[in-house]
């Protein structure tokens, strides 16, 4: 299979196990080699070696891979590298406050304390950055349900929810 | 791990006369089922036939006569909609307690009636499984089987269908539309599956050429007093174990005029329930009549041990959904 062409109406269609992609993390272009089975996670982490982003289960099931896909929350581990191109990507290194430091949502987290052991904190703060985006952080309850995606397992949701409703209130027009 | 093949279809065309000619060959969309299969090495793919750069198949078009959704449409994307979430309540409905908002926003509509089950035999290769493998014998049946269906299983398999999308689109008559080598044709949303039977391995009535464009769903009175009802382990990011999808009308005098139900997490397939749909027209929508009705929705059903409390489950589900439903209408 590997790099077979195979022809098919309006062009043919190239069928690869190891590409050339170019991916836009943070507002910088990469270009690198990649198997087709590469993804978006292990770019970034074991290629870019951008370790903010962490690997939990790679089945979509924790959140911890969580970064921003224009400006989207998705699982990073659900995403292949190759299926990345042309998107703007945003991990955790590349978020910003206004004072080009801490993003408010990083503030906040130091405020409330929302985490303990930190593995799963920077997807909860890029899913969170996602949440209050969307306009899903209106309630306590609100940004329960729509936080579910990340698991926290040293259990620090209370905290991690006061830091998400605190930013959301102060970032509401 | 290795083997994987990856290629760009720039037209649906394009992308059925590689996975007509590739049998082993699956199209890639959202991509959050595949990629669990490929990191735990259930049903691998060599070749992903990337559709997501196909133009016009990510719209969720509107009229006064019906919405179609293009199979590109990610399941946030519905949610947000106002026209669907007035239109067909139920489907926004099912959404909102499908997976999570990450998977939401890359999942599509096109693949989440394609993704694979969830039993606990098909994700374990260790284990016998005849979707998986066929002729290796069903694991669930005589083993841990809470999960697993007691309507439509065979002696083969008893796995359930996972989506909650799929079973709200059954309810409410979606129409299918489909592209092969030899044109389009449409399809009904219930002929969408297949039954277990001997064949597990074999899960819709697609041809191995053909890839699903999108959906059309007809805008009436019945589809917009529509509601779903999920029950399960936890209270987010959780499958279905017992879900119903329902609609009435009701006419002048309070009577039902027009039901429909389909239920999941319960079947080997989205599965509507004609019987309880039957029982219900012409009934007033009482809480009685709709224990009655709902009553049949176990006439034919087979427990396997574990998952006997289904048979209790299923039809309060049912009921319950309808008076959550009847107290809005």
């Amino acid at each position: 299979m590997e790099n077979a062409s195979t022809g098919a109406e309006g062009g043919a269609v190239q069928a690869r196990s190891t590409m050339r992609v170019t991916l836009e993390v943070n507002g910088r272009e990469h270009a690198l080699d990649v198997q087709a089975r590469t993804t978006l996670l292990d770019a970034l982490r074991d290629r870019l070696h951008l370790n903010g982003t962490k690997k939990g289960c790679a089945l979509g099931q924790c959140g911890a891979c969580t970064v921003l896909m224009d400006g989207e929350r998705v699982n990073a581990c659900l995403v292949l590298a190759v299926m990345a191109q042309g998107r703007h990507i945003t991990t955790i290194e590349g978020l910003r406050g206004g004072d080009g430091l801490l993003h408010p949502l990083q503030r906040a987290f130091l405020d409330h304390d929302g985490f303990q052991c930190g593995y799963c904190t920077p997807g909860q703060i890029m899913s969170g950055v996602g949440c209050i985006e969307e306009g899903h952080a209106g309630s306590r309850a609100e940004i329960r349900q729509y936080m579910s995606g990340n698991i926290c397992r040293c259990g620090a949701y209370v905290n991690i929810v006061e830091a998400i409703f605190e930013t959301a209130v102060g970032t509401r027009p | 791990m290795s083997g994987l093949a990856y290629a760009r279809a720039a037209s649906l065309e394009s992308a059925t006369e590689v996975i007509g000619s590739h049998r082993a060959a699956e199209v890639i969309a959202g991509g959050t089922d595949l990629l669990q299969r490929l990191e735990e090495h259930v049903l691998p793919p060599p070749l992903v036939v990337d559709i997501n750069g196909v133009e016009g198949l990510r719209a969720i078009e509107v009229d006064d006569h019906e919405i179609r959704l293009g199979a590109l449409v990610r399941l946030n994307q519905v949610i947000e909609s106002a026209p669907v979430r007035d239109a067909f309540p139920a489907i926004v409905e099912a959404l909102i307690v499908t997976a999570s908002p990450q998977v939401r926003n890359l999942a599509t509509v096109g693949g989440n009636p394609l993704q694979k089950t969830r039993c606990l035999y098909f994700r374990d290769q260790s284990t016998p499984c005849n979707k998986r493998e066929p002729g290796s014998g069903c694991g669930a049946l005589e083993g841990r089987n809470r999960i697993n269906a007691i309507l439509g299983g065979s002696e083969h398999c008893i796995a359930t269908h996972p989506s909650d999308f799929a079973v709200a689109m059954a309810a409410l008559d979606a129409t299918v539309l489909v592209v092969g080598a030899r044109g389009e044709r449409r399809l009904p949303f219930t002929e969408l599956h297949r039954l277990p039977g001997d064949t597990p391995h074999l899960e819709h009535n697609l041809a191995p050429d053909e890839v699903i464009e999108g959906y059309r769903l007809t805008r009436t009175p019945l589809a917009r007093h529509s509601h779903y009802l999920k029950v399960r382990d936890r209270g987010e990011f959780e499958w279905a174990i017992c879900s119903a999808a329902v609609a009435l009308e009701l006419d002048h005098g309070g009577r039902i005029a027009d039901a429909r139900v389909a239920v999941g997490g319960v079947a080997t397939k989205p599965w509507r329930l004609g019987q309880v749909e039957t029982a219900l027209q012409g009934r007033q929508a009482t809480a009685e009549a709709f224990a009655e009705a709902a009553a049949l929705s176990v006439q034919n059903a087979v427990a396997h041990g574990d998952n006997a409390y289904k048979l209790a489950l299923l039809p309060r589900t049912i009921a319950r959904a309808l008076t959550e439903l009847r107290e809005r209408l």
